[in-house]
C-alpha cells in the first residue's frame, strides 16, 4: 500500500511538471536536444517509418523498439509453405537500420503513458517521446474460436505470422500422406493480408499435385467474397482441377469452434476432420496499441488520414496492419505507404509546419503457382475523413491475360520482394 | 524578455524549419513508387529505376500508361489515380533524386 501510494504520488508530480510545461512552451521537444519520435514494432511498418523520419530530417532522434533481433516477413512466407523457399530468405536483421542512425532498442514495450509521453520497456527502462508511432502489426485472436487457444495453435498452425508457424504448417504438408484433406478456415475481414489464405490455397495445392496428387484442399471461409476472388477461383480451375473447393459463409463455412485433439474444425453445418488444419484466426491491433489506449471497440486503431495520429490518443500515430486504414488493405505495402507519409508528417508537425493531405499506392502481387502472378492494385487520399480509393483507378489483373501476363507478374512479385526488403533493411 | 528567443533558438536547433522540411518532402504519391523502383544504383530488378530519371520521359510514360497507349500491367491501373499535375510534381520530384 505504501508503495502504490509512494507511486501514485511520483506518477502526479511528473504529470503536473509535463503539463505545466507544455501550457507555458505548447513547442515541441523544447528542453531537448532533439525531437525524440519512437517507434515500435520493427516490421514493414515500423522499419520504413523510423528510417524514413531519419532520412527527412537527420536531427531527429528516432528509437526503434523491437524486441526480435531478426525479422520474418510474411510476404512470400506462402512459398515457404509450399517448399519453394527457405525460410531465411525471409529473414532480415536491423543492423543497416542502426547504421542509418536509427537508435534500435531490442525490448518489447509494455506500457505507454501519453500523458507524461513515456514508454516502459520489458527490462524496466523508460523512454520518452515528443511523437511515437505504433506498428504492432495484429495479435491473433485466441477467444473467437472455440477451443483455438495458444495451445491448439501448436498442433493446427495459424502460420500467420511468419517464422516457426510457417515452419510447423509445412512439416506437416511434408508429412502428410497422399490422399489426405487439407483444410485452410478464412477468417472475416477485416484481417492481415486479405489475399493471403488463397494463395495460400494454390501453393499448397501446387506442391499437393506435384508430390501428393491424390490429396484434396478445402477452404472453409467466414465470408462470401474475397480479394482477387475471379481471377483466385480461374486458377483453381485451370491449376488444380477437381483438388481445390471453396466453401463460403452462406454455404456453411464459417468455423465457429475446432477441437485440436481430433484436428476438426466445426461449422454450423457440421464437422470437417483434416490431415493438415490450417486456422487462421479472427486478429486485432497488436496489444501495445490496447495499452496505449489507441484502440476502438472493433479491437482496431482509428487513424486521422493525412497524418495517421491516432484519434483517440494525441501525440500517438499508428500504421500499418493495426490501424483502421479506411479503403486500403492490411498489407506491407500498405504498411510502407504508410511509414512514408506518417514519417513526412511527423516531421511536418515538429517542425512546426502543416502536412499536406497525402496520396498512398498499394500494390499486392499473389502467386497461383511459381511464374503465375496476378496482382490487385489501389491508389488512396483522404476524403470525408478516411481514406477512400481514387475513383477510376486501381483494381486486379485482367481476368482473360495470357500467360505471358502472369509469368511478368510473378517476375514484378518477386522484384516487388527484393525492392520492398532493401528499402527498409538493407 | 530574454528567455524566449534564447529558447526558441535552442528549439530551432531540435529541428529542422517547416520551410526546409517542406521542401525536402516528395509530393503526394511521390513517396509510394520505391515500394516497386529501386531507388539504389545496385538494383538488378526487372522493374525501373526512377530516381535521376528524366522528367519529360516519366510524364510521358505516365500518360501512356493513363490513356492505355502503353502497354503495362500494373501501371495502368496506378496511372489513372494521378492528375496531370500531381504527375509533372512527381516527375520532377524522381527527375531531381540522385
Amino acid at each position: 500500500m505504501t508503495i502504490n501510494h509512494r507511486m501514485s504520488r511520483r506518477q502526479f508530480c511528473s504529470a503536473s511538471a509535463a503539463t505545466l510545461a507544455t501550457t507555458a512552451f505548447p513547442l515541441p521537444a523544447f528542453a531537448q536536444a532533439a525531437a525524440r519520435v519512437v517507434v515500435i514494432g520493427g516490421g514493414f511498418g515500423g522499419a520504413s517509418c523510423a528510417r524514413a523520419l531519419k532520412q527527412i530530417d537527420p536531427k531527429l532522434q528516432v528509437t526503434l523498439v523491437e524486441p526480435n533481433r531478426t525479422f520474418v516477413a510474411c510476404p512470400f512466407s506462402n512459398n515457404v509453405i509450399a517448399g519453394l523457399r527457405s525460410i531465411e530468405q525471409q529473414q532480415f536483421g536491423y543492423d543497416k537500420i542502426a547504421a542509418s542512425g536509427v537508435t534500435v532498442v531490442p525490448q518489447a514495450a509494455t506500457a505507454i503513458d501519453a500523458t507524461v509521453r513515456t514508454i516502459g520497456l520489458a527490462d524496466g527502462a523508460s523512454l520518452g517521446y515528443d511523437r511515437l508511432v505504433l506498428s504492432p502489426g495484429v495479435d491473433l485472436r485466441f477467444d473467437a474460436l472455440q477451443g483455438y487457444d495458444e495451445a491448439a495453435a501448436a498442433k493446427m498452425p495459424h502460420a500467420w505470422k511468419a517464422g516457426e508457424q510457417t515452419l510447423l504448417l509445412r512439416k506437416q504438408l511434408e508429412a502428410m500422406d497422399d490422399g489426405g484433406l487439407v483444410v485452410i478456415s478464412a477468417p472475416a475481414n477485416p484481417f492481415r493480408c486479405p489475399p493471403g489464405p488463397y494463395e495460400r490455397a494454390c501453393l499448397i495445392a501446387h506442391f499437393l499435385k506435384t508430390r501428393k496428387p491424390r490429396s484434396k484442399l478445402l477452404i472453409l471461409d467466414a465470408k462470401d467474397t474475397f480479394s482477387k476472388q475471379r481471377l483466385f477461383q480461374n486458377a483453381w480451375k485451370e491449376l488444380y482441377p477437381g483438388m481445390v473447393e471453396w466453401i463460403s459463409l452462406s454455404q456453411g463455412g464459417k468455423v465457429n469452434a475446432v477441437d485440436p485433439a481430433t484436428n476438426t474444425l466445426i461449422t454450423d453445418f457440421g464437422n470437417h476432420t483434416a490431415q493438415v488444419a490450417n486456422v487462421i484466426p479472427p486478429q486485432r491491433a497488436g496489444r501495445i496499441a490496447t495499452i496505449a489506449g489507441a484502440t476502438d471497440n472493433t479491437g482496431w486503431c482509428a487513424i486521422d488520414p493525412v497524418t495517421f495520429e491516432s484519434k483517440s490518443v494525441p501525440g500517438i500515430h499508428v500504421i500499418g496492419d493495426a490501424c483502421l486504414a479506411g479503403a486500403m488493405p492490411k498489407s506491407a505495402f500498405s504498411a510502407n505507404s504508410q511509414a512514408k507519409v506518417c514519417a513526412a508528417a511527423i516531421a511536418t508537425l515538429l517542425s512546426g509546419g502543416t502536412p499536406v493531405a497525402p496520396k498512398l499506392i498499394n500494390t499486392c502481387y499473389s502467386l497461383a503457382a511459381p511464374g503465375y502472378g496476378i496482382s490487385v492494385a489501389g491508389v488512396y487520399q483522404p476524403k470525408n475523413g478516411v481514406l477512400a480509393d481514387v475513383e477510376g483507378a486501381g483494381g486486379v489483373s485482367p481476368a482473360d491475360a495470357p500467360r505471358e501476363f502472369r509469368a511478368r507478374e510473378a517476375d514484378y512479385a518477386q522484384s516487388w520482394f527484393a525492392t520492398a526488403t532493401a528499402e527498409v533493411f538493407g | 524578455m530574454k528567455t524566449l528567443p534564447a529558447l526558441l533558438a535552442i528549439a530551432t536547433i531540435a529541428v529542422s524549419g517547416p520551410k526546409v522540411i517542406a521542401a525536402s518532402l516528395p509530393p503526394p504519391g511521390a513517396a509510394s513508387c520505391s515500394g516497386c523502383h529501386a531507388t539504389g544504383t545496385a538494383s538488378t530488378s526487372s522493374v525501373p529505376r526512377l530516381h535521376g530519371r528524366d522528367a519529360g520521359e516519366i510524364t510521358t510514360a505516365m500518360n501512356g500508361f493513363r490513356d492505355g497507349s502503353l502497354p503495362a500491367t500494373v501501371m495502368n491501373r496506378i496511372a489513372k489515380g494521378f492528375s496531370d499535375d500531381e504527375v509533372r510534381a512527381i516527375a520532377a520530384w524522381l527527375a531531381a533524386q540522385k
